[in-house]
């Protein structure tokens, strides 16, 4: 069993199973808080992600910057938000790319009063 | 006995804190959100209580994913702010109540809540900001000692939100067998609507968040029997930490009075809010 417990349409739950999949990204991702980590994993991007043990499919997606896939791949935003951070980008940057947007759209999008359902 | 004096209901976006501590709270995307907190900064200027519950979650800089408490209850004589990956908040660190804190784990555990106990915690925008909310210019310290009240909202399954209430009575029966006359002040953290994931990221649900923002005080039952996919649903997959409120509501009178409330879209991806409620005798109000 890897479905989440329900389905919402466009709506990840993050739930056990997906946390299971993601705990060795979103720990990389956690480590990020530190600058001398950050100094560590842009030295050499690949052999921090090998020394934190990511699957392939995960290394690539962190190493492609490919936000959707880290997601996917079992990324908690909040964790997966320390990597954008650490690049200089925002959670509108983010919003943008997970709905086919530019950050400015998605910008615009929230001061018009967010996105709504249907 | 120690008696809960008011409840704090305020959303707990890190942008909120980066505007206050960036010099930011008059430019045209945030005055309005500032404005609005006016009226209840002045009341609880006037009410400090001798301690604070802060009800909040950590976002992947206190706790990681190796441990999920679904409950958690610091402890600590002090608490230090988190660096987040960005240099921490120039706010002070939080100064704790042990031997609340311990009171209420022992009835808490004893009541059926068996929480995880903090011994060592920084502490994240979650909290701070909160404070901030409350206290914009606190100087060397918050004004006054607070405990940190964690809940798992980030991982499914979080607590049902008709746990987060039930613990929230549990906590009010807690405080009233304190044998030290201290008021409190309780703030629940969180929300409102949004979603930072997916393809429905963005979301905002104005229509669900007005009635939250009433039922919280009238009919509070009525949201502790929304479940999980309810929640999901109508106030996204980050909205869901509403439940955190109810912890707060549950920790105060069946009867209670509005001072202030303010709604504001976006604080970054999310509808922020701030409901003050008065929790004491109408006669002593």
């Amino acid at each position: 069993m890897t479905e989440p417990r329900f389905d919402l349409p466009g709506t990840p739950v993050f739930d056990g199973q997906t946390a299971r999949r993601g705990l060795r990204m979103n720990k990389l991702f956690m480590s990020l808080r530190f600058p001398e980590n950050r100094e560590r994993f842009l030295a050499d991007e690949a052999a921090y992600c090998q020394a934190y043990g990511l699957p392939p499919e995960q290394q690539q997606a962190v190493l492609d910057r490919d936000w959707q896939a880290m997601i996917d791949l079992g990324g908690s935003i909040f964790y997966v938000y320390k990597l954008a951070m650490m690049d200089g980008r925002s959670m509108q940057y983010l919003g943008g790319v997970f709905t086919g947007m530019t950050e400015a759209e998605f910008v615009a999008a929230m001061r018009a009063g967010g996105r709504r359902d249907g | 006995m120690a008696e809960v004096i008011w409840g704090l209901a305020t959303s707990h976006v890190p942008s909120i804190g980066a505007a206050m501590d960036g010099g930011r709270t008059e430019d045209p995307n945030w005055k309005a959100l500032f404005d609005g907190y006016r009226p209840a900064r002045d009341w609880l200027a006037g009410h400090p209580p001798d301690v604070a519950i802060v009800i909040y979650n950590d976002h992947a800089n206190g706790i990681d994913l190796d441990i999920v408490p679904t409950f958690g209850i610091g402890t600590a004589e002090r608490y230090e702010v988190a660096d987040e990956g960005f240099g921490r908040r120039p706010v002070p660190d939080v100064v704790g109540d042990p031997e609340l804190s311990l009171h209420l784990l022992e009835h808490l555990v004893d009541d059926g809540f068996d929480l995880t106990v903090f011994q060592e915690l920084d502490v994240d925008h979650g909290l701070t900001v909160p404070l901030s909310v409350w206290t914009p210019d606190p100087g060397g310290a918050w004004p006054c000692p607070v405990i940190p009240l964690l809940v798992n909202v980030i991982q499914y399954p979080q607590p049902t939100a008709a746990r987060c209430y039930a613990l929230g009575q549990a906590i009010g029966r807690a405080l009233a067998s304190y044998d030290q006359e201290v008021t409190v002040g309780i703030l629940g953290t969180g929300g409102m609507s949004h979603q930072l994931a997916g393809a429905r990221a963005g979301f905002i649900n104005p229509e669900f968040d007005a009635m939250w923002l009433e039922a919280i005080e009238t009919d509070p039952a009525k949201l502790a029997a929304l479940t999980r996919e309810e929640l999901i649903r109508l106030a996204g997959s980050e909205g869901i930490e509403l439940i955190m409120w109810l912890i707060m509501r549950g920790a105060m009178n069946d009867r209670i009075a509005r001072v202030h409330e303010t709604y504001f879209v976006p604080a970054s991806n999310t509808a922020a809010a701030l409901a003050l409620f008065d929790n004491r005798a109408p006669a002593l109000r």
